[in-house]
């Protein structure tokens, strides 16, 4: 068994909404229940439409923020109840982020190898001959040239960028990289880069990813194991191949459905998800998902589902506990 | 006869550097009600040709063609006034962000009786009706309601339904679509591509449908026009397409998609798209191209039958010994 790097359990992230002035303001469920393990050398894909929370668990991850209740471990230390600083820090270093837009997420005022080492400068104390090799080192790993050393980052295409975002993301040699919508902001011939990159590097250091993306043709290729997120709560969980080939929740089959296919042979039959994602601050009653699912009934808008273990994958779902759902046949 | 005909529209940008070519020889044409996908890489130059086809490129754009003619009209010949009449009501455009395309500072109405105003003249209340009509074409919910919103009050996949509320509300013979549903999430993605097929039926509305996503243009497009560094490189039916692409381009935009991998690496196109400083000699794809010859790097290849490559991939494919012979 592979060594555990974070283990989560029943995370929740609550933020306080005003309402307007004198009136008591609301909270906002921006995580309500998220458990998972990641090992070491493996991806865990988190899936969801926007507003689903999957950045809040980002945020969450990297100790950006501290979640509202629930316990975080990574690296075997409960984060919660560590409170030594050095500790901290080194947990900090462990795990890093790479962000979704490589255009916002660069400085632009500032040359590569100073964007790269500037998690050296304030980790380490190292000096800046050795601050400049390791940069080096870094940026022929991820494919970038030696010559790019100078450059600032409005000389780089989006790909390229990307790179450089990696590059910064690993100098610090983590265990764990959240990587946040990394491809969405690229073409497709460049996020096939982009991923062979992100796919080599994990063999060669053993990194674990948090894969969040809503694209499922590049989670389905990538991840070990998918959790698809509604409205703050994980709604199916499992390996990839029983998530993608017998998904069971009705938004996971939904999400499959509408996910399009370059096969111009055979049409699908397609799950018709009307509406969007209810707001957060006042979700529905009972199941979150009960106002946009097909099969729901009296019973889905009273009771709240909860996570159990049908097959290879955790559900949560009603109407799969009452079997009242035929499998969506695989693409 | 088609609805739109270009024959070898070029645009070309004065900058600093010298000329840039962004449009490089294209011809397209689209008949009336068929679905038209412009396939390529960010920089391959779909939007600026169908910004030139509108008319909306700054003056430091020059464009010529030798014939540009919509609907028998030569766009190319009139002057803005007269093109003005036919832009927003024959030819209408969508783009990419919806939630910068819309003016934040007028509501939903008002922005989409402002098109009905402009061509049809009349009052902006006299169109309120049919503003709701429209919302209700699109599938926005109450919508007496949210004629009275702000952009900023409304979501993405909303705000691309009020944009292409306002671009139908003309009925239009030619629909353009840039990247409507990059922007989007997949299952709203997926209403939206659904809405505007819908639309191009009951309508009978020609669709030109800009996109960099194989998989939207096999879901949808019936013809396809893929597009390398502002040079159109090949041309065929979608079936045909995916079946047995021509040019090792469109087979590398193929073969990089994840669903097509076989392993578990996937097949990257290496490089990226040649700027104005990196063109290279010859064939604009050679230092890309996995097939590429000595011919492919002096010589720039002719369009033949549709596909601008010295060796087109014919199917079924040649063995690779046969090619390099």
């Amino acid at each position: 068994m592979n060594h555990q790097l974070i283990k989560a359990r029943d995370l929740h992230k609550y933020y306080a909404v005003k309402s307007g002035y004198l009136q008591p303001s609301n909270s906002l469920k921006a995580l309500a229940g998220v458990s998972f393990d990641l090992y070491e050398g493996k991806t865990l894909a988190v899936v969801g439409e926007s507003g689903c929370g999957k950045s809040t668990l980002a945020r969450i991850l990297t100790m950006i923020e501290e979640p509202t209740s629930g316990q975080l471990s990574i690296d075997g230390k409960d984060v919660a109840k560590t409170t030594e600083k050095s500790i901290k820090k080194q947990l900090r270093q462990s795990i890093q982020m790479v962000f979704q837009d490589p255009f916002g997420s660069l400085n632009p005022r500032k040359k590569i190898v100073n964007i790269i080492q500037e998690p050296l400068i304030i980790n380490t104390e190292l000096s800046t001959k050795e601050r400049h090799q390791k940069v080096l080192e870094m940026m022929e790993l991820v494919g970038l040239r030696k010559e790019h050393f100078q450059r600032y980052p409005h000389m780089f295409s989006g790909g390229q960028r990307q790179r450089i975002a990696i590059a910064r993301a690993l100098i610090l040699k983590p265990k764990v990289v959240v990587l946040d919508e990394p491809v969405s902001a690229l073409d497709v011939s460049i996020q096939a880069q982009v991923i062979n990159l992100l796919i080599e590097l994990q063999q060669e250091l053993g990194l674990a990813y948090v894969f969040i993306s809503h694209d499922l043709s590049v989670v389905r290729h990538i991840a070990d194991e998918v959790m698809v997120m509604y409205l703050g709560k994980p709604v199916e969980q499992g390996p990839n191949e029983a998530v993608f080939n017998t998904p069971q929740h009705p938004y996971t089959q939904a999400l499959l459905s509408a996910t399009p296919q370059a096969d111009v042979e055979g049409k699908r039959q397609r799950i018709r998800l009307t509406g969007e994602l209810p707001s957060p601050i006042d979700p529905p009653s009972g199941c979150a998902f009960n106002p946009r699912c097909q099969y729901a009934d009296k019973n889905c808008q009273l009771n709240e589902p909860v996570m159990e273990l049908y097959g290879d994958s955790r559900v949560s779902c009603l109407a799969v506990a009452q079997k009242r759902i035929g499998q969506l046949k695989a693409s | 006869m088609a609805l739109l005909e270009i024959a070898n529209l070029t645009v070309e940008f004065a900058t600093a550097t010298g000329s840039l070519r962004a449009v490089d020889g294209i011809n397209l044409s689209v008949d009336e009600g068929e679905i038209l996908a412009i396939v390529g890489e960010s920089g391959s130059g779909k939007s600026v040709a169908m910004l030139a086809l509108m008319g909306l490129l700054p003056w430091t754009a020059k464009v010529s063609a030798d014939s540009m003619l919509f609907d028998g009209q030569d766009l190319l010949g009139m002057n803005d006034k007269q093109r003005r009449k036919i832009i927003g009501k024959d030819i209408s455009m969508i783009f990419q962000e919806p939630m910068t395309s819309l003016n934040p500072c007028f509501t939903v109405g008002y922005q989409i009786t402002e098109v009905l105003c402009q061509h049809f003249g009349g009052s902006r209340r006299s169109y309120n009706n049919r503003a709701i009509e429209l919302l209700h074409q699109v599938g926005i919910p109450a919508a007496e309601t949210r004629l009275n919103a702000y952009p900023h009050q409304l979501s993405g996949g909303m705000c691309q339904r009020v944009m292409i509320a306002m671009m139908i509300a003309c009925k239009p013979k030619l629909l353009i679509a840039d990247e409507p549903t990059t922007a989007l999430d997949v299952t709203i993605q997926a209403q939206i591509l659904e809405l505007l097929i819908e639309l191009q039926k009951s309508h009978g509305m020609a669709l030109i449908l800009i996109t960099h996503d194989m998989a939207v243009v096999a879901e949808t497009a019936e013809h396809v026009v893929v597009l390398y560094a502002g040079q159109q490189v090949e041309q065929r039916s979608v079936k045909e397409l995916f079946k047995s692409p021509q040019h090792p381009y469109s087979e590398a935009l193929l073969n990089a998609l994840p669903e097509r991998a076989q392993e578990k690496l996937l097949n990257a196109i290496p490089g990226v798209v040649p700027g104005q400083m990196d063109r290279p000699k010859g064939c604009l794809f050679n230092p890309r191209c996995s097939y590429a010859q000595e011919l492919c790097r002096q010589q720039p290849p002719e369009l033949q039958d549709g596909i601008l490559c010295h060796y087109p991939l014919v199917a079924p494919k040649p063995d690779l010994d046969v090619r390099t012979q």
